[in-house]
């Protein structure tokens, strides 16, 4: 199950490496391997649309009947109607005929109109708050991925040792704490206590938003605790799942052999066992970028953020169902996107993913 | 960690005396001891609230705000309530929610993946890929946009909701697992000598992954606690029941942290942390316990 080096196949593309197609650059089982994949995540994103149509039906209750005489005289008719759309509120028309409407709208991108921010649309509502989600997550998602494999190594390295307990220890606890809690604790000490830090928000109220000096170093400010939060508590995932396949592989016949050639640690632990168990943690890596979008939800609401995840938290609060549907789309559309990624990167890295398929 | 223990593949599993051979020497684990340590304290205390608890949960006749006393060992509320007889109350729920939301996942995992290996075909096609795409579903998202439909919700229905999200992991885990046991000689014979399919899942498959059905069961667990407790903590589950995460909704709205009462957000973040580093240890007592090579070096 743990990869091997091979040397042959992989440096210098001659022996285990199966024949390529005429003129492509990819083989032609990975070109298989890789349609298959595209067809998953096209059926995939379908079955969350429709998940995302069938679900407020299915709940005792249509939610949007109270939401209806809620806002019914503060909206126009239009956005009324799409709603009605939305949540099957308009009894003419037969569930297929609603869901086939709906599935229209979606594909030409119409997601609605938000309630909380009326009369914005759902999309631009989502896509002035995923640049911070992308900013914020996606910078600590890179640190706590690069920090973890690192401490993972380390503590494989020396297996059973102090900084090995140590480790193991601490992260068993900060992986079981609520994150929000944690993300509580630091706003305290941190933000509220020393007054070191920023309590909330991703720039000074009242700052125009710009690529000045000032204004950069404000945001930047703000993310420092929310960051720290995030890589704080995501930190053991990477470290505990590249210790593992670490120690599997530093009991390969190869490893050994590094040892007994005399090279230094350095040059075993990076070039010798720390690529290849690098591999499973890279695909994770990828995966967790499509999180991203939806990874720090319970952050950004602590920080009140204006991420994808505060924005969620606003919509629930005032059941601005239209909203919470669209980001539910757009995270999971995000996902499905990062795993095609992840795919492509995993049949590159390790060419035996896509023979294994295949067959 | 796909490879079951080692001792019961080769050969015919003994029936009598199964979970003797899983539980001791799991206590000998010292991981997988303090988890169950940890846990049968909470369950404990979850069992004789009545008794333990000084006052009633609900009652707001005390002096609200008050630091930690004799009176009350971890202060009261602003409207009035002693925190220690909430902390109690409140072990009930994460525990149920836990326990009911592991015991489902373990049971839908169990059912698909088992069936998916051992029919194998295009009722296995179907339901991995139901599997694989449920797999990718950002879970905390699901479960909060689920919550949100729903009015008010009760232990049962968060369990189920939070089942929803967790049980194509397993599901995949122990299909995977169904497929490396049935091209073993037992279970080639168990097949040649026509063995009906029920039996041959539940009496010559299912023994076999004991340690991978344990393992995704408070793996769960651990999720589903954290998970309600945020639930509970963005006001989506029942915050007029008493449990810790429903504390924590109220410390937190009545900006507990501000007025610098660390007696009412601490205990509650605590208790869920510990009960989540519970199950965690026990899970990691099971890994060490089933891959020789994760396990100590002895010295």
């Amino acid at each position: 199950m743990a990869p091997s080096p091979s040397p042959s196949g992989r440096r210098n593309g001659s022996g285990a490496v199966p024949p390529r197609c005429e003129g492509r650059g990819l083989p032609s089982h990975a070109m298989k391997y890789l349609l298959r994949r595209v067809l998953f995540y096209l059926v995939a994103f379908w079955a969350t649309i429709t998940l995302n149509f069938f679900l407020p039906r299915l709940m005792p209750g249509n939610p949007a009947e109270a939401l209806m005489s809620k806002f019914g005289g503060r909206l126009n008719p239009l956005a009324l109607h799409a709603i009605a759309i939305a949540f099957g509120l308009n009894v003419h028309e037969s569930l297929w005929t609603q869901y086939g409407q709906y599935l229209v709208q979606v594909m030409h991108g119409n997601l609605g109109t938000s309630l909380t921010f009326y009369p914005a649309s759902v999309f631009s509502v989502i896509a002035a708050a995923l640049p911070w989600t992308l900013g914020l997550v996606g910078l600590s998602t890179v640190i706590s991925f690069a920090l973890g494999i690192g401490i993972g190594a380390l503590s494989a390295w020396r297996h059973g040792g102090r900084f090995d307990t140590f480790m193991s220890t601490f992260f068993t606890f900060t992986y079981a704490f609520p994150y929000f809690w944690i993300a509580l604790t630091f706003l305290y000490v941190v933000g509220f206590l020393w007054g070191a830090l920023p309590l909330s928000g991703a720039y000074t109220t009242g700052l125009i938003p710009g690529l000045s000096w000032s204004f950069v170093l404000n945001v930047l400010r703000h993310g420092i605790l929310p960051a720290f939060t995030i890589v704080f508590t995501s930190l053991g995932y990477w470290a505990v799942n590249m210790r593992n396949t670490m120690i599997t592989t530093l009991s390969e016949d190869y490893v050994v052999m590094a040892e007994a050639k005399g090279l230094t640690l350095r040059q075993i632990l990076i070039g010798y066992a720390g690529r290849n168990a690098i591999l499973p943690n890279i695909t994770g890596f990828a995966m967790s970028l499509g999180f991203i979008v939806a990874g720090a939800i319970l952050t950004e609401i602590v920080f009140s953020y204006p991420g994808i995840g505060y924005l969620l938290f606003q919509a629930v609060q005032q059941e601005d169902y239209p909203l919470i549907q669209g980001i539910l789309l757009i995270v999971a559309f995000a996902v499905l996107a990062a795993n095609f990624v992840a795919d492509l990167m995993y049949s590159l890295l390790d060419p035996r993913v896509t023979i294994g398929e295949s067959q | 960690m796909i490879d079951a223990p080692s001792a019961s593949v080769s050969s015919r599993p003994r029936r009598v005396g199964q979970w003797l051979l899983v539980v001791r020497p799991l206590l000998r684990n010292a991981k997988a001891r303090t988890g169950v340590a940890i846990f049968l304290f909470f369950g404990l205390v979850a069992l004789l609230a009545p008794i333990l608890s000084p006052y009633n949960p609900h009652l707001t006749i005390f002096a609200p705000g008050a630091s930690p006393s004799a009176a009350h060992w971890l202060g009261t509320t602003q409207s009035g309530q002693d925190i220690l007889s909430q902390m109690i109350w409140g072990t009930r729920q994460p525990l149920e929610i836990a326990l009911g939301a592991g015991l489902l996942t373990t049971l839908i995992a169990v059912g698909i993946g088992i069936s998916a290996g051992l029919f194998g075909g295009v009722y296995d096609e179907i339901l991995m890929l139901i599997t694989n795409i449920f797999l990718i579903l950002p879970g905390l998202v699901v479960v909060i946009v689920i919550s949100s439909y729903l009015s008010s919700a009760n232990n049962l229905m968060i369990s189920l909701v939070i089942t929803v999200t967790s049980w194509p992991w397993g599901a995949r885990v122990l299909r995977a697992q169904t497929l490396n046991l049935k091209s073993k000689d037992f279970v080639k014979a168990a097949i040649v000598a026509g063995e009906m399919r029920f039996r041959l899942a539940f009496f010559e498959v299912l023994p076999n992954m004991t340690s991978l059905v344990a393992s995704n069961f408070f793996f769960t667990c651990l999720y589903a606690v954290v998970t309600a407790a945020s639930l509970q903590f963005l006001g989506l589950g029942n915050i007029n029941t008493v449990s810790w995460g429903s504390i924590l909704y109220w410390a937190n709205n009545s900006q507990a942290l501000m007025i610098g009462a660390w007696w009412w957000f601490v205990p509650p973040g605590l208790a869920i942390g510990l009960l989540g580093a519970a199950f965690a240890l026990i899970n990691f007592g099971i890994d060490e316990l089933t891959n020789p090579r994760l396990r100590r070096e002895a010295k």
